[in-house]
């Protein structure tokens, strides 16, 4: 077995030093750059310390899967290679997970999907896995552009489901993503989703932490369960498969399983709380109005707010940040006061209504809206539209031709 | 992994189930020349399994991990079927993910391996049935052996899925009436050997497991092959008796019956030049070694 040893204060190969990820995240200078989100994964990934990063080309997402590329040129990524395809490259991912190292990847819209069997059996195997999910559409005809549903496909897989807002949540949650996956009691692979190319391909001031500090190595040996590298003793694992078996002992074992994964998901609460300081963001809670979003809605929503703050209507604002582990005692808290909730996404569907309808009392209180969907943007002006029908106020017709 | 890992601690030595008190006192972890003389006299990686009785699959499971070169290193990847419910009585690390997917894990798992222990030698070898290794899992074998991923690939060719009830495989012969195949199959069994032979492949096997010393042979060279060159296929048959319709004492029978010369799985082999004269060197260093001992022996 590989010593277990602290690596912090040592170099890499490449002269970076071993640091205190908490010391890195929060107390190292920052220095601001202007980046696109896809620079800004690439800068992220060259400080994680990173062993495996597997490629697939799938818009939005493929220039920054190439950017990583570059950084396993440059000798900052332990091995990288172009996979056959999303399923295959999910795969290839819980190989290098299961052998132990700490493994990257990024994926779109119908990637996401094609890669979907993966998922549950990553959770369920325990791989710490980070995956970049940059949301795309997902239906027939063909669409390359901006729509979140792809995320509602991954709330029940057993991950740990975050929802960047700006290329800044970007940097800093992938490298505090990797230091909450890989919690001994969590241990769960995390997709980190973003709204495709607004994030992606849109620039944006990030401030990033020394170029020669790197996270701490991953520790396999930290895992609850063996890595596969045949370091540790290779016992018999049962007497009787548990498999296909149709017994008690059979399905008590999956169930406790699968328990055990959602336990996990609840364990990650506290860190998830500690290290992006809270699942969720709020602002003027007090208010009658709430706008609920996440993702690239929240800027929407928070330009809303400003177009309402000028017509006398005060809103308040809440970022949902994490997705699993869900933030429902926090939500409950916040929208307590309100009387109306609006919740602007940007799927058809409204799966983020959905889960705060199930969260909260009084959940006739959630307009689910406005939507936007199919590479849409959704300009402040329709959800403060939204918002003043709700409440009975005039509203200008937006893009109308006059009545 | 040495020895030493597996030993058990002396107060806790009579609480530890006995198989695993017998991989420690006698099993061949380390042995240079191990193989499959070495079933009846040693610990064998194997424990029980729950496979049919009589099933040609547990002779073939018990060859393979016989002739393993390096056990103590070595980490397989299965697949779902009937294998995967022999794998949790395996000695040896191994790794059940999915249906199909057995040459993308043992890709990102090797490529882990070299990247966590660069000085060392880590094998993996893919073990998993024909529909996995040929039908839905095709695209990931070939791909793995395109980009010349340094594994063994070895598929149980039964000719059908056997777990799920007998249905009709790629590798099943023409004309074979099974299920989902209800007026015989109605193309060829696939010529996977070849294909192998043509996406990169270094050493390619098709045989039965009637042999033992051929298995050992065949799978040893695999592995070293493998670990040195790059991709290598194994397609042993090992049929499925209750699905052809035979008894527990006649799978020996069926194996000897389907490699007479002019069957399918008549013995066939392609080494590619490297791979040649890599064994060549094998051998050259294996004579000299013998030559060494003997010499040794005859001083004493």
């Amino acid at each position: 077995m590989a010593e277990i040893k602290s690596h912090i204060g040592t170099q890499n190969k490449k002269g970076q030093t071993y640091t205190d990820a908490w010391k890195m995240m929060h107390e190292a200078p920052r220095s601001p750059s202007f980046y696109t989100g896809s620079e800004v994964i690439k800068e992220a990934l060259r400080r994680a310390s990173c062993d495996v990063m597997i490629a697939y080309p799938i818009t939005p997402q493929s220039e920054a899967a190439a950017l990583i590329g570059e950084l396993f040129a440059e000798g900052y990524i332990g091995d990288y290679f172009r996979g056959e395809s999303e399923f295959a490259v999910m795969s290839q991912c819980a190989g290098a997970a299961f052998g132990g190292a700490r493994v990257f990847t990024t994926t779109a819209g119908p990637g996401t999907m094609r890669a979907m069997e993966n998922f549950p059996m990553w959770a369920g195997a325990r791989l710490p896995i980070q995956m970049i999910v940059t949301c795309r559409g997902i239906n027939s005809p063909l669409s390359i552009q901006p729509d979140t549903i792809e995320i509602s496909y991954l709330l029940n897989t057993g991950m740990l489901v975050w929802h960047a807002e700006t290329a800044q949540d970007f940097f800093d949650w992938i490298l505090k993503g990797f230091m909450v996956s890989e919690e001994p009691e969590v241990h769960l692979p995390l997709a980190l989703c973003c709204d495709g190319f607004f994030v992606t391909h849109t620039k944006d001031v990030v401030n990033l932490t020394p170029a020669d500090m790197c996270l701490p190595p991953y520790d396999p040996y930290r895992s609850p369960v063996p890595c596969m590298d045949m370091e540790c003793p290779p016992v018999r694992m049962m007497r009787d498969p548990f498999i296909m078996k149709s017994n008690y002992i059979s399905y008590a074992t999956h169930a406790s399983w699968q328990q055990e994964i959602w336990a996990a998901v609840e364990r990650s609460r506290k860190h998830t709380i500690k290290w992006i300081n809270g699942l969720i963001d709020t602002e003027n809670t007090d208010a009658e109005v709430v706008i609920v979003a996440s993702g690239t809605a929240v800027s929407q929503g928070r330009e809303a707010i400003r177009l309402l703050e000028d017509e006398g209507v005060r809103c308040g604002l809440v970022k949902v940040k994490s997705l699993r582990p869900w933030p429902g005692e926090e939500i409950r808290e916040a929208t307590k006061n309100a009387k109306h909730i609006f919740v602007p996404e940007f799927n058809v569907t409204g799966w983020l209504a959905k889960e705060i309808k199930a969260t909260i009392p009084n959940s006739e209180r959630v307009h689910a809206g406005p939507h936007v969907c199919g590479g849409m943007t959704m300009p402040p002006e329709i959800i403060a539209s939204e918002i003043k029908t709700a409440l009975g106020l005039r509203s200008e017709s937006l893009a109308g031709r006059g009545s | 992994m040495s020895k030493e890992r597996i030993k058990i601690s002396p107060d806790l030595y009579d609480i530890m189930p006995s198989d695993y008190q017998d991989l420690v006192q006698s099993a061949t972890y380390g042995k240079e020349d191990r193989g499959w003389k070495d079933i009846g006299t040693s610990k064998e990686l194997i424990e029980q399994h729950s496979l049919c009785a009589g099933c040609p699959e547990s002779m073939a499971f018990r060859y393979i991990l016989a002739s393993l070169p390096n056990p103590e290193d070595t980490v397989m990847v299965g697949s779902t079927g009937c294998t995967s419910l022999v794998f949790p009585m395996v000695a040896v690390h191994n790794i059940h993910s999915l249906f199909g997917n057995q040459n993308a894990i043992a890709s990102g798992l090797k490529r882990a391996l070299s990247v966590r222990f660069p000085d060392r030698v880590k094998d993996v070898v893919v073990l998993a049935g024909d529909g996995a290794t040929v039908d839905i899992g095709l695209d990931m074998t070939l791909q793995a052996w395109f980009r010349q991923e340094k594994f063994t690939t070895i598929c149980f060719d039964n000719e059908l899925y056997a777990n799920t009830g007998g249905q009709e495989s790629g590798l099943m012969q023409k004309g074979f009436v099974a299920k989902m195949a209800p007026v015989g199959k109605l193309f060829d069994k696939v010529r996977l050997p070849e294909i192998a032979r043509e996406s990169g492949c270094h050493y390619v096997v098709n045989c039965t497991v009637s042999k033992p010393s051929l298995v050992e042979k065949v799978i040893r060279n695999s592995v070293l092959i493998a670990r040195e060159i790059g991709p290598t296929y194994i397609q042993l048959y090992t049929p499925c008796i209750l699905e052809i319709g035979k008894n527990s004492m006649e799978g020996l029978q069926e194996m000897r019956d389907s490699e007479k010369p002019t069957e399918r799985f008549a013995y066939k082999e392609y080494v590619s030049e490297p791979a040649k004269q890599f064994l060549a060197e094998l051998a050259a260093k294996d004579k000299e070694r013998k030559a060494a001992a003997k010499q040794l022996a005859g001083k004493a």
